[in-house]
C-alpha cells in the first residue's frame, strides 16, 4: 500500500486537488458565498478543464501540435445532444440516457479523430495544426447546414433548410442548421462535471503511465529510434490522437447538456476555442497535466474576476498571455526566474529532476 | 458569362490573400512560427486609413502612405518585442501563444478606440469600371484591376528582391540556416526585422485592397483573411514565393466559386477540404520542397 | 559454437541516391556469435549500409537475409521484430523519457499488455510492468547504468547514454547488434571501457554483432574480420590482420 502511495505520490496529488477544490467550492456555494454568475460558470469550467488535459495528450505527450480540438467538443456536442434530444420521452430515467449520451460523445468524437487522423498524421509540426485547424472548421461549418428532421416515417436530412426536410405535421426539427438544436435537456452539473473531469484524468494518467504511452512518448522524443526498436509509429499516433478527440467529445457532452440551445458558433466550437485549450495547455506546462487544469481554472476565471474593468479585461488578458510567455519562456527569463522564484511557480516542472515513468505526467 | 465574371472576382480575391500569404511566408520561412498577428496587422491597416481618410477627411494617398507606414512600424515593434525574446525558447509552442496574445492584443485595442460596431470601410481605388462584352455584361470593378495588378507588381519585386539583392540574399541565408548566416557576417537580427517590415507592409496594401472590395471593418476583419492566407501559403507550399502566389489565387478561385454554385455557408469548409487534400497528397504543397531528417 | 551458422547474409546490395551510388554490390556474411567490423573512410557508405540493412532506406538492388529469412524491402519496425537492433552514430535516444523507460520502450514488443489493461489498472498491467521492470535493471546493471535508472537520458553524460543505447536496442532482443560509431565522442579511457563492454555482451548475450567504426585500431582490438568499405564499395575483406595489412586499404585510409 505504502509503495503503491509513493509510485503514485504525483497522480494522487492530482485527483486530491481536484477533489478538494470541488468539495471547497460545494461548501462556498451552500453558503451562497459565490455569485450566480460564478456558479454558472462552473460547468464549462469543468469542460475546459477536460479539454486542456485532452488536448495535452495530443499536444505534451504525442508533441504534435493540433489546432482543432474544438471540433471533437463540437462532435460530441452535437451526437450527444441529438440523442438526448431523441430519447428524452424513451429513456426517461436521466442518469443511464446521460450516461449513454457521454459513451455516444465519446465514441463518436473518437471515431472523427481517428478517421481524421489516419491521413493528417504523417504531416508535422505547423503542417499538422494548420490541417487540424481545417478540419474543426470543417466540421463547424457543416453543423451549421445540417437539418435533422423526425416524423412518423423516421429520419428525415437534409443541408439546404428545414422545409426541404418535407417533415409531417407532427413531425419535428431536431437539428436545426445554425440554429443548432434547442431543447436538449440540461443533465449537467457542477458535480457530474467534476467526475468526469475525474475519470479524465484517470484515462490520462493512467495511459501515460503504461507500455502506450512511453510508445508514444517515445515517438514524441525520436520517431527514427522509436521505428528502430519496434514501435509502430502509426499505430500510437492514432491512439493517442483519437483518445485525445473522445475525451474533448466527452467536453462537448458535458458542454450541450448545460445549455438549452446548442448552435455552432466560431466563439464556441471555431479555431478561437481550440486556441484557448491550446493556450491552456502551453501555459499550464507543455506535457503537464496538473499544469492544465490550474491554467484553465485560473484564465477562465480571469476574464471574469476582471469584469468590472469591462472593456480593459480582454485587452488585460492579452498583456498577461504575453507576459507570461515571455516570462515562463525566454531564456533570459528563465535565468533570472531560476535564480530566483523558480520554486514558487507551478511550471518549474522543465527544471526539475523527475524519476520513474513521471515524466510528463506530473 | 456569370462564370468569367465569378472567376475574376476569385482571382481578385485571391490576389488579396496572395499579397498577405507573400508576406506571411516570408515572414514564416525566416522566423518559422505560425504568426497569428499577422491577419490582424491587416486590420490595423485598415482602421488606419479609415480613420486618416473617413474621420478626419484627409486625401487618400495620406492614408495608404501612413498606413503602410505604421503597420511597418508595428510589425518590427512586435518581433522585437514579443519574438525576438522567444527565439531561443525551447518549445516553438512558446512563440506561437505569444503570437495569438499579440493578435488578441491589437483585436481588443482596436475594440476600444473603435468599438465593435462594423464601419463601412470607403474604397481607397478611384478607377471606374471596365465594361467588357458585346451587351456590357461583364463588369470588372476598379478594385479588381487595381487589386489584380498590385499582386502581379508586388509578386514580381518580391522576387527581384529576393533574388537579387544582398539584403534578399540574406534573407535566404537567415532563413536556412539562422547560426551559419550568423558567421557569414549577416545581422541576423536585422534580416529579421527587415522581413517582418516587408510582411507587415504587404499586410497593410492587402487589407486595404480586402477593405476595398469588402467594405465591413471590424476589429476582427483581419483574422480569417490571415488564417486562408496561411492556408494559401501552405497550399503552394511554405516558404516559397511563387507558392504563395499560386496558392492565393487558387484559394481565391475556390472560394468564390464554390459560394457561388455549391453553398455560401460551406465555402469555408470546402478551401479548407481543398488543403487538406493537397497536403495529404503532397504533404509539402505544391512548390514546396521535401526535407528528409538525415539518420 | 556453431562458426558455421550465418546470422546475417547480405548479397549485392546496392542503392542510389540521384546519380550516386552510396552503396554499391555489398556483400557480407556474419556468422552466430561473430564481431564483425565495417570500416571505411569517412563518407565510405557504412551508415547508408546500415540504413539499408534496417530498413530505413530500400534497397534498389540485392538480398537481404536474416537467419534465411528473406528481410529485404521490410519495414524498419518489421525487421526489427524479425531480429535486427542498431544504435546511431548521432546518438537517437528518448531524450526525455528516463533511463530505466528508455530501456523499457526497447521491451515494448517483448512484455507486452492491452490498452485496458492499462487504463483500468488490471492486474496485468501490474504484473507485466514488474517484469519489464526487473528485466530492464538487469540490462542497465550490464553496463553500470542501473544507478542513474530515475534520470532523464539527456542529463547522462555523453559516454553513458551511447551505453544506455546499446542496452536499449539490446532490450529488443534481437539477433543481430548493428552498432554505429559506438566510440565516436569518447575518451580514450571511455572507448576502453565500452569495448570491453561490448566483448562482454558478446559473450553474456551470445550475441552477433556488426560494428561500424571510423578507427582501424579500434576494431583491430576486438574485430575477427572486417570489410573496409570505400566510395560505396567493397575494398577489402577478411581476417583483421589481412585487411590491414591490405597495401589498398592503406592507400585508401593515409592517402597517397
Amino acid at each position: 500500500m505504502k509503495d503503491f502511495i509513493n509510485k503514485n505520490k504525483d497522480n494522487l496529488i492530482t485527483y486530491g486537488i481536484v477533489i478538494i477544490a470541488y468539495i471547497v467550492l460545494e461548501l462556498l456555494m451552500s453558503l451562497g458565498l459565490i455569485s450566480s454568475l460564478m456558479t454558472g460558470l462552473l460547468v464549462p469550467l469543468c469542460a475546459y478543464i477536460i479539454l486542456a488535459v485532452s488536448l495535452n495528450i495530443t499536444v505534451g505527450i504525442l508533441g504534435e501540435l493540433s489546432l482543432g480540438h474544438a471540433g471533437f467538443m463540437c462532435v460530441g456536442a452535437f451526437t450527444s445532444a441529438f440523442f438526448s434530444k431523441c430519447t428524452v420521452n424513451v429513456i426517461t430515467v436521466e442518469w443511464i440516457r446521460f450516461t449513454i449520451a457521454i459513451l455516444i460523445g465519446f465514441l463518436c468524437a473518437g471515431v472523427i479523430g481517428f478517421l481524421i487522423g489516419m491521413p493528417v498524421l504523417r504531416l508535422k509540426g505547423d503542417y499538422l495544426a494548420i490541417v487540424t485547424l481545417a478540419f474543426g472548421e470543417i466540421i463547424k461549418n457543416v453543423m451549421n447546414v445540417l437539418y435533422i428532421g423526425r416524423d412518423s416515417k423516421g429520419f428525415h436530412f437534409s443541408t439546404k433548410d428545414a422545409v426541404a426536410l418535407g417533415l409531417e405535421e407532427s413531425g419535428e426539427i431536431i437539428v436545426n442548421g445554425a440554429q443548432g438544436i434547442t431543447g436538449t435537456p440540461k443533465s449537467s452539473n457542477f458535480t457530474v462535471g467534476v467526475v468526469l473531469i475525474l475519470i479524465t484524468l484517470f484515462i490520462v494518467l493512467n495511459l501515460i503511465k503504461s507500455r502506450d504511452g512511453r510508445a508514444v512518448m517515445a515517438i514524441r522524443d525520436n520517431v527514427i529510434a522509436a521505428e528502430s526498436v519496434g514501435i509502430n509509429i502509426t499505430k500510437y499516433k492514432l491512439l493517442a490522437f483519437s483518445i485525445s478527440a473522445a475525451l474533448a467529445g466527452v467536453a462537448g457532452v458535458l458542454y450541450s447538456h448545460n445549455l438549452s440551445s446548442l448552435m455552432a458558433t466560431p466563439k464556441n466550437f471555431g479555431y478561437n476555442m481550440s486556441i484557448m485549450i491550446l493556450v491552456f495547455v502551453v501555459l499550464g506546462g507543455i506535457g503537464n497535466i496538473r499544469g492544465s487544469i490550474i491554467s484553465a481554472v485560473i484564465l477562465t476565471l480571469l476574464p471574469e474576476l476582471l469584469r468590472g474593468l469591462s472593456n480593459l479585461r480582454m485587452l488585460i488578458y492579452a498583456i498577461v498571455l504575453i507576459a507570461m510567455m515571455l516570462f515562463s519562456w525566454s531564456p533570459k527569463a528563465k535565468d533570472f526566474r531560476d535564480k530566483t522564484v523558480a520554486t514558487l511557480l507551478f511550471w518549474k516542472k522543465d527544471n526539475t529532476v523527475k524519476g520513474g515513468s513521471d515524466n510528463g505526467s506530473n | 458569362m456569370s462564370f468569367i465574371s465569378y472567376l475574376i472576382n476569385g482571382i481578385s480575391l485571391g490576389s488579396v490573400y496572395a499579397i498577405i500569404a507573400l508576406g506571411y511566408t516570408m515572414v514564416y520561412g525566416i522566423a518559422k512560427m505560425l504568426n497569428f498577428a499577422h491577419g490582424d496587422i491587416i486590420m490595423v491597416g485598415c482602421y488606419t486609413v479609415f480613420t486618416i481618410v473617413s474621420t478626419l477627411s484627409l486625401p487618400t494617398w495620406l492614408g495608404i502612405i501612413v498606413s503602410i507606414v505604421l503597420c511597418t512600424i508595428l510589425g518590427i515593434t512586435i518581433e522585437a518585442v514579443a519574438y525576438r525574446p522567444l527565439r531561443q525558447a525551447t518549445s516553438s509552442l512558446a512563440v506561437l501563444i505569444t503570437a495569438i496574445g499579440v493578435s488578441y492584443l491589437l483585436q481588443n485595442v482596436a475594440l476600444l478606440i473603435f468599438g465593435a460596431n462594423t464601419k463601412s470601410f470607403t474604397s481607397v481605388v478611384n478607377i471606374k469600371a471596365l465594361k467588357l462584352g458585346a451587351d456590357g455584361g461583364l463588369t470588372v470593378t476598379g478594385e479588381t484591376l487595381v487589386t489584380i495588378a498590385a499582386c502581379l507588381i508586388i509578386m514580381v519585386v518580391l522576387t527581384t528582391f529576393v533574388n537579387k539583392t544582398k539584403a534578399g540574399q540574406a534573407m535566404l541565408a537567415v532563413s536556412e540556416d539562422k547560426g551559419a548566416a550568423q558567421l557569414m557576417g549577416i545581422n541576423v537580427n536585422a534580416t529579421i526585422s527587415l522581413t517582418f517590415a516587408i510582411g507587415s507592409a504587404l499586410a497593410a496594401v492587402a487589407g486595404m485592397l480586402l477593405c476595398s472590395a469588402y467594405p465591413a471593418l471590424t476589429p476582427y476583419t483581419g483574422s480569417m483573411p490571415g488564417i486562408k492566407a496561411f492556408v494559401a501559403a501552405v497550399f503552394g507550399g511554405i516558404g516559397s514565393i511563387p507558392g504563395a502566389f499560386i496558392g492565393g489565387i487558387i484559394l481565391g478561385i475556390i472560394e468564390i466559386l464554390s459560394k457561388a454554385y455549391i453553398s455560401s455557408q460551406l465555402s469555408d469548409a470546402i478551401v479548407f477540404l481543398v488543403l487538406i487534400i493537397v497536403l495529404v497528397v503532397k504533404p509539402t504543397g505544391i512548390l514546396g520542397r521535401k526535407i528528409q531528417e538525415k539518420v | 559454437m556453431a562458426a558455421t551458422n550465418p546470422v546475417l547474409e547480405v548479397t549485392n546490395l546496392s542503392i542510389s541516391f540521384g546519380g550516386l551510388r552510396a552503396v554499391d554490390d555489398f556483400s557480407v556474411t556474419i556468422n552466430e556469435g561473430e564481431l564483425y567490423g565495417l570500416i571505411g573512410p569517412n563518407g565510405a557508405g557504412k551508415t547508408t549500409a546500415f540504413n539499408l540493412l534496417t530498413g530505413v532506406y530500400k534497397p534498389n538492388e540485392g538480398i537481404i537475409r536474416l537467419c534465411g529469412e528473406d528481410i529485404t524491402g521490410r519495414s524498419t519496425i518489421d525487421i526489427n521484430k524479425a531480429g535486427i537492433a542498431r544504435t546511431f552514430q548521432n546518438i537517437r535516444l528518448f531524450k526525455d523519457l528516463s533511463v530505466l523507460d528508455n530501456v523499457k520502450a526497447g521491451l515494448h514488443n517483448i512484455y507486452t499488455y492491452s490498452t485496458m489493461s492499462s487504463i483500468l489498472r488490471l492486474p496485468k498491467y501490474y504484473k507485466v510492468e514488474k517484469e519489464m521492470t526487473a528485466k530492464a535493471m538487469e540490462l542497465l546493471k550490464v553496463f553500470d547504468l542501473d544507478s542513474s535508472a530515475s534520470l532523464k537520458a539527456s542529463q547522462l553524460p555523453y559516454g553513458k547514454q551511447r551505453k544506455l543505447e546499446i542496452a536499449r536496442a539490446l532490450a529488443t532482443n534481437p539477433k543481430l547488434l548493428l552498432l554505429d560509431e559506438p566510440a565516436a565522442g569518447m575518451n580514450p579511457n571511455e572507448t576502453k571501457e565500452l569495448m570491453d563492454t561490448i566483448s562482454f555482451i558478446r559473450k553474456e548475450f551470445k550475441m552477433t554483432i556488426l560494428l561500424i567504426e571510423h578507427d582501424m585500431k579500434l576494431v583491430s582490438g576486438i574485430c575477427e574480420r572486417l570489410t573496409v568499405l570505400n566510395f560505396g564499395r567493397i575494398l577489402a575483406e577478411g581476417s583483421t590482420s589481412e585487411v590491414l595489412n591490405n597495401p589498398d586499404v592503406i592507400t585508401a585510409y593515409l592517402g597517397e
